[in-house]
This record gives structure tokens, sequence and C-alpha cells, in this order.
């Protein structure tokens, strides 16, 4: 549904009109294939990463079902064609042939990057306890703490790393939860993935520090395709971080990337995201298309695997986190907070499939809109036949901040076993002119308040985030909603 | 008294404001010196509330003629922010809920907004936390109201009681208390005074709107006015308020009425 929000626009949609923060480009020479895809290109990006034939061969089958699939149009997103031969679908930053051994071999113009970026790549992590995999465009730079983490027998690497060091894995367990023809850019994906990462934590171990990943897209019409893979074997316990932010760019770029997580039998994997890709500018040029397949397999028995999302950034975001609780006892989250300001749209929810018997699942959905902002939830809560005494509670919550917004919410039931109890409770509110009145009253200023307003609307959300992650959620927030109040 | 008056604390003069386009203040003077507490009495519907709302800048009382000085300065020239911390304060009728914020959140960033304001340091969390929880037994506040998102699931009571520690916590010098009274039980309603009568004195004024006499037992005003129609319409002691509960308002509506040419 949609609703308008009447008053003082003019001067809250003055606020929401900061520029993009992290616009800047890095002068990196780069190693890029032609533009446009093919067998023979692809036949080139498995040759660069050195990839086993089992692998090429993979990516030969998916791009070829993805010849014969159409691009969804089912989301509430508008955008132009998008050309898929005017897109280079590979590049690397040029030193990394070399390989850098630890940080003094990393550019220091990539270091200067993340510096911006805030990105703590430096020993002050082993306080932070945050290990960091930083993806700059395609090809991870720096992976720190692997020793450590080795010790306990963890794997935590680059994609391509994985494939030569711990081929058997990635195998076994590589399309299993999003298979190569599960949609058009998740075949797209498969085809042309470039780097991502890999975790494996094995039986019974509880990974001691947060995992993180930074993604970063830095070169002009590059497209990023990423792939992640996280297993945690029986008992294991691992939580993941993913940050994005991006240079500013006018042409649209293409990102399409597949996160796979697989718990095994009490095993847990927490995945927390902070999206704040290039939304584009005030009047809806440029940004990013973030088209994103993530999906948990719950496998194992009293297994829970568990999403939480702030989504920023993007011109147009399609993602549904979801998972697929198949052992018995498990249990699927999804934590999220989506905001669109100026043009940008957001299409996003998850799927929770009950197999299992007692399979739990929780949703909890905060959508944010201001300026000409779309938000949509769409969410699909499956019971199958066998899932006895199964349960959801969903709750869809969309907050207005101008009279052009707008809010809809899709909750798809598909309930088929009598014993299952389904809760969904949704609303739609406009920030109040009488909440920012009161605040005002007690002295706070008008941001102030609209943060404090925004902040308390998300706070189930972000208190599912690690601190300093939430931390940076707050940030953000405020940051994309300064000037957003109408 | 001193020989030299300082300027009134609040002087409102000719103030005209309009609601929702409806013409509701239609020429109202008073003036309240720091130390005193005045009661404004009314009919619904009166202006009583558009007063309240006018004076703190809420954007739904328009203002349309007359001025206000407050310290000698132009308080309508302000925006309500800039009000708060000039320590103009406003107890809600009707207190709005901000769910996902906790009340010591909301009014830790307000004080320390005050602070900056008047040019002293900030609270920390844990000084913050200490005045508050003093405050709250004044009026007998269960300290973990402080943690609970600001007035979301309170009682009415509860969040009348919420307003008056936040006037304890925030000290200002004016303090305009709107319908206070309303929805509390007498128990609740002594507590409610007793935090207002904490603060009175010497450098402080009250505007305190109600529509009956009994809160007027508890907080013993300086004077008591009479609003009706946008107007002053009558002024005196206390004992005006006995006299309003016993006879009503419509004896002194008439001659406001009257002389309208």
């Amino acid at each position: 549904m949609s609703a308008p929000v009447p008053g003082k626009n003019a001067e809250i949609e003055a606020l929401a009109a900061k520029e993009y923060e992290w616009g800047f480009v890095t002068a990196i020479e780069e190693d890029r294939i032609p533009k446009g895809l093919s067998e023979a290109v692809i036949g080139l990006i498995s040759a660069k990463k050195e990839e086993p034939a089992w692998l090429l061969e993979w990516r030969l089958k998916a791009f070829a079902t993805w010849r014969g699939m159409k691009e969804p149009t089912w989301a509430r997103v508008r955008y132009p064609p998008i050309d898929y031969q005017e897109i280079t679908y590979y590049a690397a930053p040029k030193r990394q042939a070399d390989g850098p051994r630890s940080l003094d071999e990393v550019d220091p113009q990539l270091l200067a990057t993340y510096e911006k970026l805030g990105i703590p790549l430096h020993e002050r992590e082993v306080l932070a306890g945050v290990a960091v995999d930083a993806v700059f465009d395609s090809v991870s730079v720096a992976t720190t703490f692997k020793s450590k983490l080795a010790d306990l027998g963890i794997v935590f690497c680059s994609f391509s790393e994985a494939v030569r060091e711990h081929p058997d894995l990635v195998r076994r367990y590589l399309g299993t939860v999003v298979p190569r023809n599960d949609n058009f850019f998740a075949a797209l994906n498969s085809a042309v993935f470039s780097d991502g990462s890999f975790v494996y934590i094995p039986k019974g171990v509880r990974c001691p520090m947060e995992l993180s990943t930074y993604f970063r897209i830095n070169a002009a019409n590059t497209g990023q395709f990423e792939r992640t893979l996280i297993v945690a074997d029986e008992g294991a316990s691992v939580s993941y971080l993913e940050g994005c932010t991006a240079p500013k760019r006018d042409e649209n770029q293409l990102h399409a990337a597949v996160v796979e997580l697989v718990a095994l039998d009490d095993a847990q994997i927490k995945y927390s995201t902070v999206q704040n890709w290039y939304p584009g500018d005030a009047q809806g040029r440029g940004g990013i298309y973030n088209f994103v397949t993530k999906r948990g397999a719950c496998r194992g028995r009293r297994s829970k695997i568990s999403w939480t999302q702030v989504e920023t950034g993007s011109a147009i975001t399609w993602k549904y986190p979801s998972c697929i609780l198949q052992g018995d006892d498990s249990i699927g989250e999804f934590y999220s907070v989506a905001l669109t300001n100026n043009y940008q749209q957001a299409d996003t929810g998850t799927k929770m499939i009950h197999i299992g018997r007692r399979t739990r699942s929780t949703i909890i959905s905060k959508g944010i809109s201001a300026g000409h902002g779309q938000n949509t939830y769409r969410g699909a809560v499956k019971v199958l036949p066998g899932a006895d005494g199964a349960r959801n509670y969903s709750q869809c919550d969309s907050l207005l901040m101008s009279a052009t917004c707008g809010a809809h919410t899709f909750p798809y039931l598909d309930v088929k076993n009598p014993t299952a109890r389904i809760e969904h409770e949704a609303s739609t509110s406009r920030i109040g002119e009488d909440q920012i009145f009161y605040l005002k009253q007690r002295g706070l200023g008008e941001e102030d308040a609209v943060n404090l307003i925004v902040n308390g609307f998300c706070k189930e959300v972000f208190r599912e985030l690690p601190m300093e992650f939430a931390v940076e959620a707050q940030k953000l927030l405020s940051v994309s909603l300064e000037g957003a109040v109408g | 008294m001193s020989a030299a008056p300082a300027p009134p604390l609040l002087a409102i003069e000719n103030l005209q404001a309009s609601a929702g386009g409806k013409e509701i203040l239609k020429g109202l003077d008073l003036v309240i010196r720091a130390g005193e507490v005045h009661a404004i009495m009314g009919p619904n519907g009166s202006g009583k509330s558009t007063l309240a709302r006018a004076l703190t800048g809420h954007p739904s009382a328009v203002v349309t003629g007359g001025r206000v000085r407050y310290e000698g300065q132009d308080l309508l020239a302000l925006e309500p922010e800039a009000r708060a911390r000039e320590g103009v304060f406003l107890a809600f009728q009707y207190p709005v809920e901000i769910p996902g914020v906790t009340s010591s959140t909301m009014l830790r960033e307000g004080l320390n907004a005050i602070r900056a304001h008047r040019g002293e340091p900030e609270l920390d969390a844990f000084q913050f936390l200490k005045l508050a929880r003093q405050k709250a037994d004044l009026i007998e506040m269960a300290h973990d109201m402080l943690s609970r998102a600001v007035n979301d699931g309170f009682s009415g009571g509860e969040k009348k009681r919420n307003e008056v520690l936040q006037m304890l916590v925030l000290e200002p010098r004016l303090a305009i208390l709107d319908e206070t009274d309303s929805g509390l039980d007498i128990d609740a309603l002594k507590i409610v005074a007793k935090g207002v009568n904490a603060l009175r004195g010497p450098g402080r004024g009250f505007l305190v709107i109600t529509h009956y006499q009994r809160l007027l037992d508890h907080i013993v005003p300086d004077f008591v006015h009479v609003l009706a129609d946008g107007r002053i319409v009558h002024s005196g002691g206390k004992e005006l308020a006995l006299e309003l509960e016993r006879r009503g308002y419509a004896w002194l509506e008439e001659p406001a009425a009257a002389p309208r040419s």
C-alpha cells in the first residue's frame, strides 16, 4: 500500500540533500578483459584464475542456462534495459598478479582507499576482534588473522584461494543452496563470478572473532559478481559481517552476488550486512543495480541461520535473504532495515521455507522511505506438509518521510500443515510532526530529532548487529537521511 | 521587592493566533514575572492549548499578530528548539510515543543540547543517570521508566508523571503545564504537584493550564486568569478558582462578548 505524507516537505527534503560521502576513485592500473559475455570470456576468466576443469564446466553450464532465461520483471522496480554485452566481467588490480604476501606488499593506494572508508586493516583489528578479507573490485588483496584461524581449522579466504586449496569442500557445497539455474541473476553470477569469500568452520568450533569482508566497486562499468560460501559443520558457529561502500559513478553498475550458507547439525551462522553502494544522485542518475541471491540451508537438526541487513545504498535493491529450514527444530531469522531516499528503489524481503518438524522463523522488516524512494517488502512463508508444529512470526513496519515516497508490502503465505502457527503484523506510519516537535521542545535540533526517531524505529534490527556494526549502521542511516524529513 | 525591576519573564501583548485555519487567540495579554505561578482556566475551545502551542512554536498554531517577549527577547522569532534551550518547557497535554527511543536517551540529548547552549559541559551517561534517578525519586517514579521507550505503552498517568520528570531534569525558567492534571487520580495528582512545587522558586515562572480547580489545591497559584473566546476575560487571585468551581464560566463569558464591535 502507498500512503502519502502531508506536511513540511521543503524543510525536511532540504535535509536529505547530502552528497554521497564515499565517492572517490582510486587510480590503479587495471587488468581487465574485453567487455561482453561469451563462452570465450568465461574461459578467459577461468583461465586467469587457473581454475580446475570442473569449475570451468560448471560456469559454462550456468552460462548455457542463463542464455535461455529471461530477466525477472515481477519485482516492483523500474530501470532501463541492461545490455549485458556492454559490461566488463572481470577486472583485477594489476599489481595483484604478483600477489601481496602481507600488508606491506599491498598497493599503498589501495590501503589509502580503505583508510578513507574507515576499514580497519591494521593490527588494531586484533583489539576490535575483526579479521578482514577485503575484496577490491574482484580480487581479494589481503587476508588477516588467517594463521590464528587456521590453528582452529577454520578456513577463511578468498573464493579463488578456496578453489585452489580446498577444492573438495568447494565442490561439495557450491551451488547446493543456490543452484546455478536458480534465477536469472544467480545463473549470471555462476557463469562469471570473479571472487568472493569462503568460510569453513569445522565440527564443534566456535569462531572466536567476527569474520568480515568489505566489498567495493572501483572500476567504471565493471560488474561485480561475488560468490560467497559459508559452511558451518556440526556444532560450529560463526558470525560474518559484510560491509559495502562504493565510489561515486555516473553510469549504472550491475552487481549480482550470490551468497550460500550451509549449517549442519547444531551449527549457527549469523550473517550481517551493511550495504551502502552508491545510490545515485538526487535526480536518480547513476547508482548501483544490486541484484543479489542470498540463501541459507539449515540442513542439520537444531541448526540456526540468522540474516541481518541494513540496506541504505544502491539505486535498485533486489534481494531476499532466505532460509531453507530442513533440519528438525532448525531456526531461521531475518532482520532488515531498508532505506530508500531520492529515487532509490528497494524490493527486498525473505523466504522462510519450513520443511523439518518444529522449525521456527522470525521476520522483522523495517522499511524507511523518503524523497521519491519506493520501498517494497516481499516475503514468503512456506510450510510444507511434513513441518509439524512449524512457527513463524513476521512483522513488517514502514516509515514514510515524504509525500512523494511509497511503501508496499507483499507477504505471501503458503501453509500445507494444519499444526503450523503463523503470525503476521504490519504497520505503516509517517514520521510524525508531533514526534519531531516533542523532541525539539526538549531541546533537540531537527536532524537529531529525526535521527533519534528513525533509529528508534529500527532498534529491533540494530540490536541484532554486532556492536561496531550497529554504530556504523546508525551513522549511515543519518547520513542517508540528511534533509529527508518531508 | 528590588528597586529596579527586571524585565518580566514573559510578556504577551495582544497575541493573535489561528489553528486549522480558525482564529483562536484574539488579542491575549499576560505578564508573568519570575517567581510567579499563573493559572489559566477556561472552557473547552477557549484557546488554552493554542496558547501553549503558540508560545512553544508548534507549527499548528500560526501567530497572526501581537508579540511575546521572553526575558526581553522576541520569543516568536526563535525556533522551537531554541525556545527550549532558552528555558521554555511545555508539559504536553498528550505526550507522544516514540517507539524504540528510551526516555533516558531522549532526555540526555535534550539536556545536553540545553547545557551546550548555556556553555555548560555535557553530562556523560553516568552523570545523567544519577541526576535523572534523583529526580525520579522525587516524584516516586520507578527508575526503570527511564530505560523504557518514550511514553510507549505508558498509562495516561505515567505519561503525565514522565512530563514532570522531564521538567525536573531540564529545570526550565518558564514551565507551561498543559492540563497536566487531566486523567490523574488524586494520588498521582499530589505527586505531580509535589514535583512542580519542588521547582517553584524566585528564578522561575509557571503557566498552569487547567480545566479543574482541584489541581490548584495542590499547586497554589499567585494569579488565576480566565480565558474565554481567545482573550483573558477575568483575572484574580487564587480564590477566583474556587469561585469558578462554584459558578462555572458562563457569568464571565458574557461581558467579554458584549464590547466586541
